[in-house]
């Protein structure tokens, strides 16, 4: 080769070098990295982090992640759990967690809150942004984007974050240089946890609706993740979390029951079972019966767990040193992030006391 | 064919007085002569020599210089 | 497809890729093609009007050219048995023929401009004229939307059998051919005007490629986008408030609307030309220049040589010329000179010619008054500085200040304060209100606060984007006053051109207003 050639190659190469390392650089910069205020962004991408060794993995939205505490069912039943939950996460970005879940283990259970059945299509492009780009890429991811786009959307925009965060350049606070490259933890093994309280005053009413049929677009995501479990010989478990609003109606709750029963699933209406749990609405809910706070999701987790126990057969690792080792460590964050909110929230623990 | 040239010179003089409209050969390029000046020009023609410059003929190469003015008019003169 | 979409970008990068990799002699096939598909996207019924087009300007310039070969023939033939009376009477004859054959053309394609364009205009004008004389009947609109560059495409046709008919252009024998040089889709949306001499034999020949000249290409392209994208798009939302909320925001508002909108127009329109030319030079091919650095003009004259070039050279040749220079301006020259005196009479066919001339611009701008006032102002101000000219030679007769900078620099802001008066009416669409808050402005009325200052949408980041990148714009034009700005960064050491070039892209990655946009305000815990 002539010398000419090879400097050509050399610049070349060098400032496809550059360029790589500009973009990836200011794409790390201009992404979101809810580290503080909305951390639910963050959930999504903490699961790869995790030792892969979960026996129920639970999908789902903000009445998954708000309501139940993995913490919970490992202290009281040595359950391991966790919870790979995110804002308003529509059904079929469920069923692509689900996959992408399997390409890193094979869970006993999967754990599905039947709420998004009543959205048939893409809903927000922001919460579609929590959900989808904490995932690492994979055919589920691609074909999750694809899935949930809203028509502004381009999935160029996913491929290069930075198209789409890119006026974030005037917004860009110690935040975003601080968590350049790592990320702090800031969910429980997904659960998002609030120590505050807001007592529920009033449930909006229920509207009737021009017709309560869940739409076949979401019929069909449940039934692939149907197969995709029976294929990889794990239960589906269906529930109903106890929040009083958005509201369940009883005519998507009939929908449900038929289909559980058909399908011979187990269908757990937490909703209903709510008095038996000892949900006090004025102490264990944050905002008003949208979402339970840690003493409500303590009182759920402690009823839920109990049931996957014993009807689905969920062993039992307490004592295992491999599983203690994993959640000591776990425990303590968990106990230390409720001090802390404590003192975020100016609450005193002879208030918790009651 | 000299008699043309002196009427036209005349005519540009009057339009341009401090231009030398004998040496200069890019009238229309070097924005000399505008629209204006080429429609009044073509005005005086059509009065002074009673020949017609249609449209089509109004091209900077019949414009740029005295020369070719006169070339031009003389050609059209000649056809009728 | 706009040009700021991601569609057009992957469209882009499709055609410029795939035009240099097929066979030279298939390349021009592969245009008209792609063409097509562009203005496809655009509406399946607007294709129908390119068509019409395509196939009536087709039609009538081959008669016209058949003509012309049949009288030369017939000529030639008989060259020795015709006398010099029975020639000249054949040839008018046949002339006559070809002036038939292309008014028919022009016809129907101004027609159709016209029935697209002027149908709802006229309609309402109608309606206007029967309620001023009491009449309760009215005409209902019609239905229409006006295809996407049909006033740009037609122009072009209806240029190009003018020329056929002169004798500058022959008539192409092939319709896909001559349908690539109507349809050309860089052009299609905004111009320029080509000329058929000038543009279709690069559209049919290709030329080698060229890396220089085809990275020469895609660096305009960027540069467009810089134009469009960090200025333009920025400043188009608070240009809008003021001009649809004008109780808020007159007086002093009117002045800061005519600044931003006047930053605004520039940015928008020479970046989307800049785009448009850096499309066909990535392809090889050269369009004319549309822009040359307007804002510098010292004379609204130089003004409108240099701001839509093709537009003015366009209505200088087909409707100027042709006009001022017709047996009919002639004699009403030769006989007002007579009868009002050489001064007077000198002016009449001109400024006939040009009164005419403007208010067709205006109207070709768009059908409303407040357009056609805005080419009659333009064509005031233009002969009224036609008039003032010895008054002018005999200031600068009497004063030193002919050729200093100051001078220039005044006539400079004269004009662009001239130019963004006359587009109050482009803004305000609408002939009293813009009369009224241009008013406002020596009224003193509207007032800057903070409130309605905050409401036009811009942050203190945008205003300091905006600054920055005009003062990149006026360096970059002043540069180019001595040459080529790209010819320059080319003699560059490699790493320059790299850091200019990159970093220009980085500007319009990041500061570009395109795209969802994030607003941490959208995350507003509610419901989900």
């Amino acid at each position: 080769m002539k010398a000419k050639t090879i400097k050509t190659i050399l610049r070349l190469t060098a400032s496809i070098i550059v360029v790589a390392f500009v973009l990836s650089f200011l794409t790390l910069l201009l992404k979101p990295k809810f580290m503080t205020g909305i951390t639910e962004g963050a959930m999504i991408a903490e699961f790869y982090k995790e030792e892969m060794c979960h026996d129920v993995v639970f999908v789902g939205d903000c009445e998954l992640y708000e309501n139940i505490s993995p913490i919970t069912l490992w202290e009281n039943y040595g359950i391991s759990s966790y919870i790979r939950g995110s804002a308003q996460q529509l059904i079929w970005q469920s069923y692509y967690l689900m996959e992408d879940t399997l390409r890193y283990e094979t869970p006993q259970v999967f754990v599905f809150n039947v709420l998004s059945m009543k959205y048939a299509e893409p809903q927000k492009e922001t919460y579609n942004r929590m959900t989808i780009d904490g995932m690492r890429w994979s055919m589920s991811k691609v074909n999750s984007i694809k899935a949930s786009m809203t028509e502004d959307e381009h999935f160029i925009d996913y491929v290069f974050p930075i198209l789409r965060f890119h006026s974030r350049w005037s917004e860009l606070t110690n935040e975003d240089l601080e968590y350049l490259f790592t990320k702090d933890k800031v969910a429980h093994n997904g659960y998002y946890m609030r120590v505050d309280t807001l007592p529920v005053t009033s449930i909006p009413e229920a509207r009737p609706l021009a017709d309560y049929a869940l739409s076949t677009n979401c019929w069909d995501y449940l039934n692939k993740m149907l197969s995709l479990c029976r294929k990889n010989n794990i239960e589906l478990v269906l529930v109903k979390a106890p929040s009083l609003f958005p509201i369940w109606y009883d005519e998507w709750e009939q929908q449900i029951e038929a289909y559980a029963s058909k399908n011979n699933l187990k269908y757990y209406n937490l909703l209903e079972d709510s008095d038996i749990i000892g949900i006090n609405w004025s102490t264990d809910t944050y905002d008003g019966g949208l979402h339970l706070n840690l003493s409500g999701a303590t009182k759920n987790s402690i009823y839920l767990g109990k049931l996957l126990q014993e009807e689905c057969g969920v062993s039992d690792h307490r004592g295992d040193p491999y599983y203690e080792s994993i959640w000591s460590s776990k425990i303590d964050f968990y106990y230390a992030s409720i001090e802390e909110q404590k003192i975020k929230y100016g609450i005193t623990d002879s208030k918790d006391d009651e | 064919m000299d008699a043309i040239k002196d009427t036209l010179l005349n005519m540009l003089s009057d339009l341009h007085p401090d231009v030398d409209f004998e040496s200069e050969t890019n009238l229309i390029d070097n924005k000399i002569l505008d629209s204006f000046d080429i429609v009044s020009l073509i005005a005086d023609i059509n009065d002074e020599l009673d020949v017609a410059i249609t449209a089509d003929k109004i091209v900077p190469e019949n414009f740029n210089s005295l020369e070719a003015l006169t070339k031009l008019v003389f050609e059209l003169s000649d056809e009728d | 497809m706009l040009f700021t979409s991601y569609s057009f970008i992957g469209f882009l990068a499709i055609v410029i890729l795939l035009y240099w990799l097929i066979p030279r002699k298939a390349r021009w096939v592969f245009l008209l093609a792609a063409s097509i598909c562009f203005y496809y996207q655009s509406g399946k019924t607007n294709l129908l009007y390119i068509l019409a087009t395509v196939v009536t300007t087709y039609i009538f310039t081959n008669l016209i050219d058949r003509n012309n070969t049949k009288e030369k023939e017939y000529i030639k033939a008989n060259k020795e048995s015709l006398s010099k009376e029975e020639r000249k009477a054949y040839k008018e004859k046949q002339k006559s023929k070809r002036q038939k054959l292309l008014v028919a053309s022009i016809l129907i394609n101004i027609g159709m401009l016209a029935v697209v364009k002027y149908t709802n205009f006229t309609i309402n004008n109608i309606n206007s004229v029967m309620r001023f004389f009491g009449s309760g009947a009215h005409l209902s609109f019609i239905d229409i939307v006006v295809p996407m560059g049909i006033s740009y495409y037609i122009f072009q046709t209806v240029g190009y059998s003018i020329d056929v008919y002169r004798g500058k252009s022959s008539a192409t024998k092939n319709i896909f051919k001559f349908a690539l040089f109507a349809s050309f889709f860089p052009q299609l949306v905004q111009g320029p005007i080509s000329r058929y001499d000038d543009l279709a034999p690069q559209l049919y020949e290709s030329r080698k490629f060229d890396w220089k000249v085809t990275s020469f290409g895609l660096q305009r392209i960027l540069w467009g986008f810089f134009k469009k994208l960090v200025v333009a798009d920025r400043l188009l939302t608070a240009v809008q408030t003021i001009i649809s909320k004008n109780d808020v925001y007159s007086g002093i508002y009117v002045l800061i609307g005519m600044l931003f909108y006047a930053i605004e127009l520039y940015c928008d329109f020479t970046g989307g030309i800049d785009i448009t030319i850096g499309t066909a030079e990535a392809l090889g091919i050269n369009l004319k220049e549309n822009f040359i650095r307007p804002y510098f003009s010292k004379t609204l004259k130089e003004f409108w040589n240099r701001w839509h070039i093709t537009m003015g050279t366009w209505f200088t040749d087909y409707i100027f010329y042709p006009l001022s220079v017709s047996k009919f301006m002639l004699n009403l020259s030769r006989s007002s000179r007579q009868k009002l005196g050489d001064k007077i009479g000198k002016r009449v066919p001109v400024y006939t010619a040009t009164i005419i001339v403007w208010f067709t611009t205006g109207i070709w701008h768009g059908s409303s008054w407040n357009f056609i006032v805005w080419g009659l102002g333009n064509c005031v101000v233009l002969l009224i500085s036609q008039e003032l000219e010895p008054f002018y030679k005999w200031f600068h007769s009497k004063t030193k200040v002919q050729g200093t900078r100051i001078w220039d620099a005044f006539r400079v802001c004269r004009t662009l304060l001239i130019v963004s008066t006359l587009r109050l009416l482009d803004c305000y669409r609408n002939v009293p209100l813009t009369f009224r808050m241009f008013a406002s402005i020596f009224k003193n009325s509207g007032e800057i606060t903070a409130k309605n200052w905050g409401a036009l949408g811009l942050t203190n980041f945008d205003y300091g984007v905006i600054i920055v990148a005009v003062i990149i714009i006026f360096v970059v034009s002043l540069i180019q006053r001595s040459g080529s700005v790209r010819e320059k960064i080319y003699k560059l050491p490699y790493w320059g051109k790299f850091c200019i070039w990159f970093g220009l892209f980085l500007i319009v990655l990041i500061f570009g207003q395109y795209g969802i946009g994030f607003s941490a305000s959208q995350f507003i815990y509610n419901q989900f």
